[in-house]
């Protein structure tokens, strides 16, 4: 077998000749493994949620990143997919649902509305003004109105290269 | 029936009280309200009020009932007005059960008391709110009001 094959993850494994031994930073290979298998939560709060079921479905597939398996409870979730207006009832479930999910855990603000109110941002009572004003840290940012499957796909994709990318966070930083 | 049997129908059986405003439009006093309501309910056929709502006038609240008539195929506009010192109304709920949400609804957004209603909460905005986000002067830090357009410049 050639050495330079195309293989998943070759840029973090390196393969011995011939063996059936692979050489990788056990952090670099929990990172993949981490962005290959994020799992999103279904919570589609209107109408991006459309957009977000035309993603999982096969003409989109999803599930190609690994992300397909949406998950009823918070509690089995890495991913939240904000899909759409956020109303101030809705807000007080939101931070509940992410406080649920366990660490560690992204959030997607699909479309206008879960990014900054969207057309709702004027003279209107009822919507949170985005998911960043209820306290939530939101990863990735995808636009549109609503965003296409694509778009949503494309975001999925940044937040793997964001896992893959992100810096190990110091255990000496921590006791501090 | 044709349409205007039924109006003079209903202005024959109260003829003091019930004006006519636009086309299949009644304004009728507060107080007759529950008189005139079941007379259209028990002997004009309305069996159908599909719509309760309210306009805020400023001075005073109005409030709109849609009455349908099945039987005649003819929908009335029933309108009263509710003063700001004093909001409060019969509820119309025991007669139309439809209107036992809708009348929730218009205390939620307005404020205005239904008397008599089963079961008078917030019906979509969180119950701990304690103003009223369709009136003229509702204030919140959550409603960011749209600025006033310059128009076309140059």
């Amino acid at each position: 077998m050639a050495v330079n094959e195309k293989i998943p993850g070759e840029r973090i494994i390196e393969k011995f000749p011939g063996g059936e031994i692979i050489l990788a930073k056990s952090e670099d290979l929990m990172k993949w493994a981490k962005g290959s298998s994020l799992w999103p939560l279904t919570f589609g709060i209107s109408c991006c949620a459309i957009e977000m079921m035309a993603t999982g479905a096969s003409n989109f597939d999803i599930d190609r990143l690994g992300s397909g398996v949406f998950r009823g409870s918070p509690r089995q979730c890495d991913v939240m997919i904000v899909a759409g207006t956020i109303c101030v009832k809705m807000g007080d479930c939101l931070k509940k649902l992410y406080e649920q999910m366990p660490e560690p855990k992204y959030v997607i603000a699909m479309g206008n509305c879960a990014i900054g109110g969207g057309i709702f941002y004027y003279d209107t009572y009822s919507v949170v003004k985005g998911t960043e004003t209820l306290g939530v840290p939101v990863d990735v940012y995808v636009a549109g109105c609503p965003p296409r499957p694509e778009n949503l796909l494309h975001g999925i994709m940044k937040l793997q290269e964001k896992i893959k990318h992100a810096k190990q966070r110091s255990v000496a930083k921590d006791k501090e | 029936m044709q349409n205007s049997e039924v109006l003079q129908k209903i202005k024959n059986k109260f003829p003091d009280i019930v004006v006519e405003e636009l086309p299949n439009a009644l304004v009728i006093p507060k107080k007759a309200l529950l008189d005139i309501a079941r007379f259209l309910k028990n002997d004009m056929s309305f069996e159908n009020c599909h719509c309760v709502t309210a306009v805020d006038r400023k001075d005073k609240l109005e409030l709109v009932y849609h009455l349908y008539s099945t039987a005649d195929h003819f929908m009335l506009t029933l309108k009263t007005m509710v003063p700001l010192d004093d909001l409060t109304v019969e509820t119309v709920s025991l007669l139309w059960r439809s209107a036992d949400w809708l009348e929730r609804e218009v205390f939620d957004l307005f404020g205005i008391k239904f008397l008599g209603h089963p079961d008078l909460r917030r019906i979509m905005n969180p119950d701990e709110w304690t103003d009223f986000p369709l009136r003229k002067d509702f204030k919140s830090a959550n409603l960011i009001v749209r600025p006033q357009s310059q128009g076309l410049k140059g």
